[in-house]
């Protein structure tokens, strides 16, 4: 219930700076396409070899691929795997990221120590040298790629939730709660954790553009999700190869990765805007 | 008559707001003349900074000011920033409320001060040190030639407000503006530090406005008042005038309704309402809502009053203002010290002592504890309201805190219902925590803003499991109903309440669990005067109710005297001075305790004229690295060797309620008065 407060009044308050309305605009389209993608007319995987890359036309929008596959429909298809990828990486590294923050912040101490010294070493993983290592001993799967955003991500929420928490504990609602008997679980999850959540939504929004961009990467090195599942970093890699055969190739998938980034991107500072004029949302009209 | 120093025409301010924009000052005019102290008094959102800040042009860009504005000779409004700029540097100084923000952290201080005059080419660079050094010594502060190459990190609080009127001096500027100067200082300081301006003034015959919510320091300052209300001054007079016969309801609302050190206990006649938000003004007059002369009049409903002159030298903005009302409320005595001796002690407080450990160095080691409490003992029963008073530092929010579990205590004991509370597990402090409540001191900060207000009271009976038990949805809306809010207020968030009703809100959440003991935290220091006496009246009344016993922490003596059946005064973590109420007020036999009530204002400004002022030296010292004998020594006007090597005993002062802690207690003398008066 509280959370739901908290996200329907940032919603409300995003959707009122037209940056940030344009980004959950074009974000909210490729969920939908990547949702419903089987219910479209469109076909990944067909091959028709006769018309392969050729240009945009009536039955090929977009144009066809090295091996006649519509690129419209591999782009929307493609969407998905972005979108889990990301979906993925954001939620193991918010799983555990934010409860090592809360526990962190709240007792500090050894628990604080340690659990920080842990967050340091994972911050010292390049992502993309620590996916590679992954897809060598596991092979190539979108699995590899999504476990090591997700853990190169823990840092990021662990920090972020830790400073909140931190500051957060001081505050005399937070006391309030400890004064009339309140738990320091019931303390850390149901008081301080809500507080928190639009703090938590920006590393979201962040992790989650790093995500579809390292995935993107990882295919364009070839060492992304196995073909032939559709992907846009693979077919940027191909769009490449046949730059000069057919040059119109990579324009799509290129276009919407960027806007697809830009998307996130502007979310991220519309969000942080709010939290720097707690006046704009309900949920933070505490210095009013 | 000469030309005024400052002279505002129909000045207007307003900001940009959603859908129209919000008229924050609407038509103010005054003159201020040299030698003079004009006091703007009001409440928050009355306009009367916004006020002061179109005086000299420093409002954003996004305010839009209308009117006229003439400081000696430059028109402000309009005028570019260059003039602007030399304008500020010589003809007008400032002192803001928070000296720990006006000054720059790492620039030295004294060179602070010249700064502005080396810039304007005012004074060769120099001269500026030694010329830094003069402006010390002219506010006050000791040992000017080793505080001139000081940061502000090494002033006290009261050193930095003085360091900041020496600068606003620096330039003897015609113009003084003082922005609630003293409300972040404690009251000797406060003391300390309006006798300076005053003195700085008397010496540069500058005219001074100065802006505060005080009524107290503007009967011990002013010459000439406005009283600002809903953006528009209501009413102005000479000092003495005001306070002895105000010509608008609202002014004679307010002297009604704060409550007073020198008077006996009387019920506090609160303003009903909230004051108006910019953004939403009734039509008519603003004060109508709450006004009780106006009362639905027509006339008050359908036309704002023009401020025209009614007699002598007062103008007041009321259509009725021949039916101010004047003298004080029906006077309601309360009987004092309603507790039962023979019946044990709601809360019993032993010997409480709270150290903390000061921290070094890389290796983090223990270097010395800060003594933040030494010592306290206290009794509170149930009915009663023990009131613990003192400046910032003694140690009165940790005994409080201590009490309640939230802060370890290093020795003594608390007893709750004859139960020692310390060292109890877990669940035992759970369940002592049924007992006892906290109130805090700032209703913004102690509410859950992501939570409905329902669902914030409900809390604690969740936490214990007791929601069904106690009745369920039905339980809170009683408590609403108690606390004086409606129960169709449930679904909204502490964002949308005001200060006084989120008060109302953080009371009833401390009532719901039923405790026998509420530790309030300076409940009343954040809010407005006039919602000051509507929530004082509230706890009276619930203390009535359900015999509940209080433990009042605060630094205002006036509101504590109010309020209190006994008082406990602390300085450095100590209980100085303890005795039933009145006898503590009319007769204090130890000196901090004389000090303290001499330096509290006291809104009556022919009476303040008439009392004696004992102005402390100093202020108080590093709790980590207390004096030795009696913490007060090294400020006090009776010390002598004994009070030096020895801290005294705490004992009952010969036949009276009292107890203090001094060698040398005892009623003030008159000739010690003069020794030590100013």
């Amino acid at each position: 219930m509280k959370y739901l407060h908290v996200i329907l009044s940032t919603l409300h308050a995003l959707l009122r700076q037209t940056g940030a309305a344009l980004g959950l605009g074009f974000l909210a389209l490729i969920v939908l396409v990547a949702v419903f993608a089987d219910l479209l007319p469109l076909d990944p995987l067909g091959q028709d070899f006769i018309r392969s890359l050729e240009g945009p036309s009536r039955d090929y929008w977009f144009g066809t691929d090295e091996l006649g596959r519509d690129i419209l429909s591999r782009v929307v298809f493609g969407a998905r795997t972005s979108l889990v990828t990301a979906a993925g990486a954001v939620v193991i590294a918010a799983l555990i990221g934010v409860p090592m923050g809360l526990i962190g912040g709240f007792f500090g101490g050894w628990r604080d120590a340690a659990l920080m010294r842990m967050v340091d070493v994972m911050m010292a993983l390049p992502a993309i040298l620590f996916a590679m290592t992954l897809i060598a001993v596991f092979g190539r799967s979108q699995g590899a790629a999504l476990l090591a955003v997700g853990i190169t991500g823990i840092p990021g929420f662990a920090r972020i939730v830790r400073a909140q928490v931190m500051s957060l504990r001081k505050r005399d609602f937070v006391i309030a709660v400890e004064a009339f008997g309140g738990s320091a679980g019931y303390n850390m999850f149901r008081t301080i954790l809500p507080n928190s959540l639009s703090q938590i939504l920006v590393q979201v929004v962040v992790l989650s553009s790093v995500a579809i961009l390292l995935e993107a990467a990882l295919a364009f090195l070839g060492v992304g999700v196995p073909p032939p599942t559709p992907s846009w970093g693979e077919m940027l890699r191909t769009g490449k190869t046949y730059l000069h055969e057919a040059p119109y190739y990579a324009v799509l998938p290129g276009i919407v990765l960027t806007l697809t980034i830009l998307a996130f991107d502007s979310i991220g500072r519309g969000l942080s805007r709010l939290i720097e004029n707690p006046g704009e949302t309900a949920m933070q009209g505490t210095l009013k | 008559m000469t030309e005024p120093v400052l002279k505002v025409r129909d000045l207007t301010v307003d900001f940009p707001g959603t859908p129209d924009r919000v008229p924050v000052v609407r038509g103010v005019s005054f003159d201020v003349h040299a030698n003079e102290v004009l006091c703007i008094v009001g409440e928050s959102g009355s306009g009367k900074s916004v006020t002061a800040l179109a005086i000299t042009g420093l409002l954003p860009a996004s305010a839009r000011v209308g009117g006229a504005v003439r400081v000696k000779d430059t028109d402000v409004i309009g005028a570019d920033a260059e003039v602007l700029r030399r304008m500020r540097g010589r003809d007008v100084g400032f002192v803001f409320q928070d000296p720990s923000t006006t000054l720059n952290p790492v620039l030295p201080v004294g060179r602070q001060m010249t700064e502005g005059q080396v810039a304007l080419g005012l004074l060769a660079k120099r001269d500026a040190a030694a010329r830094a050094v003069e402006l010390l010594r002219e506010v006050d502060v000791a040992n000017p030639e080793g505080r001139v190459g000081q940061y502000p990190h090494e002033f006290s609080g009261g050193m930095r407000q003085r360091a900041v009127i020496g600068m606003a001096m620096a330039g003897r500027p015609g113009l003084i503006i003082a922005d609630e100067p003293t409300t972040a200082l404690d009251v000797t300081v406060q003391a300390q530090v309006l006798g300076v301006l005053a003195k700085r003034q008397k010496d540069t015959g500058a005219a001074v406005v100065l802006i505060t919510h005080d009524l107290g320091v503007v009967a011990e300052v002013a010459d000439r008042v406005a009283v600002m209300y809903g953006g528009r001054i209501v009413e102005t007079g000479q000092v003495d005038q005001i306070f002895a016969q105000p010509r608008h309801p609202y002014t004679a609302a307010l002297l009604h309704s704060i409550p007073r050190m020198d008077m006996t206990d009387r019920r506090l006649d609160p303003i009903p309402g909230q004051p108006p938000s910019p953004a939403s003004l009734p039509k008519g007059c603003a004060f109508e809502p709450r006004c009780s002369v106006g009362n639905g009049r027509p006339k008050c409903l359908s036309e704002d009053p023009a401020l025209r002159i009614v007699d002598d030298a007062s103008a007041s903005a009321c259509h009725y203002w021949r039916d101010t009302p004047t003298a004080a409320a029906p006077a309601e005595v309360r009987e004092i010290s309603r507790n039962v001796p023979d019946q044990p002690p709601l809360l019993e407080i032993r010997d409480l002592k709270v150290h903390f450990p000061v921290r070094r160095g890389i290796l983090q080691r223990v270097t010395g504890h800060v003594r933040a409490v030494e010592g306290v003992n206290l009794t509170v029963h149930a009915g009663e309201t023990v009131s613990l008073v003192g400046e910032s530092g003694c140690g009165k929010t940790t005994t409080g805190k201590a009490v309640m579990g939230l802060t370890r205590a290093t020795a003594g004991d608390i007893l709750l219902n004859q139960q020692s509370i310390l060292g109890l597990s877990a669940s035992g402090m759970r369940n002592a925590r049924r007992n006892m409540q906290y109130i805090f001191q700032d209703p913004f900060s102690s509410l859950n803003p992501v939570k409905t207000v329902e669902d914030i009271v409900a809390e604690p009976l969740h936490i214990h499991g007791l929601y069904d038990e106690a009745g369920g949805a039905k339980r809170i809306a009683e408590l609403f109903d108690m606390v004086g809010l409606s129960p169709s207020m449930f679904g909204r968030y502490p964002a949308e309440f005001s200060g006084g009703q989120k008060q109302r809100i953080g009371i009833a959440r401390a009532l719901v669990l039923q405790p026998r003991l509420l530790i309030l935290d300076e409940p009343v220091a954040a809010l407005d005067v006039s919602i000051q006496a509507q929530i004082l009246n509230l706890l009276e009344d619930l203390q009535k109710e359900l015999n509940l016993g209080y433990l009042f922490i605060a630094h205002n003596l006036s509101v504590v005297r109010h309020i209190s059946d006994r008082v406990a005064v602390m300085y450095l973590g100590r209980i100085v001075e303890e005795s039933d109420r009145d006898t503590l007020y009319d007769a204090p036999v130890h000196p901090y305790t004389q000090s303290l009530m001499s330096a509290a204002p006291i809104p009556d400004p022919v009476e303040g004229r008439r009392r004696q002022r004992i102005v402390l030296e100093g202020e108080v010292p590093d709790p980590a690295a207390p004096p030795p004998g009696c913490a007060f020594a090294p400020r006090c006007f009776r010390a002598t060797e004994i009070c030096r090597s020895a801290p005294p005993p705490f004992e009952r002062y010969g036949k009276t309620e009292s107890r203090a802690a001094c060698y040398h207690a005892g009623p003030l003398e008159q000739v010690e008065q003069k020794a030590t008066g100013t």
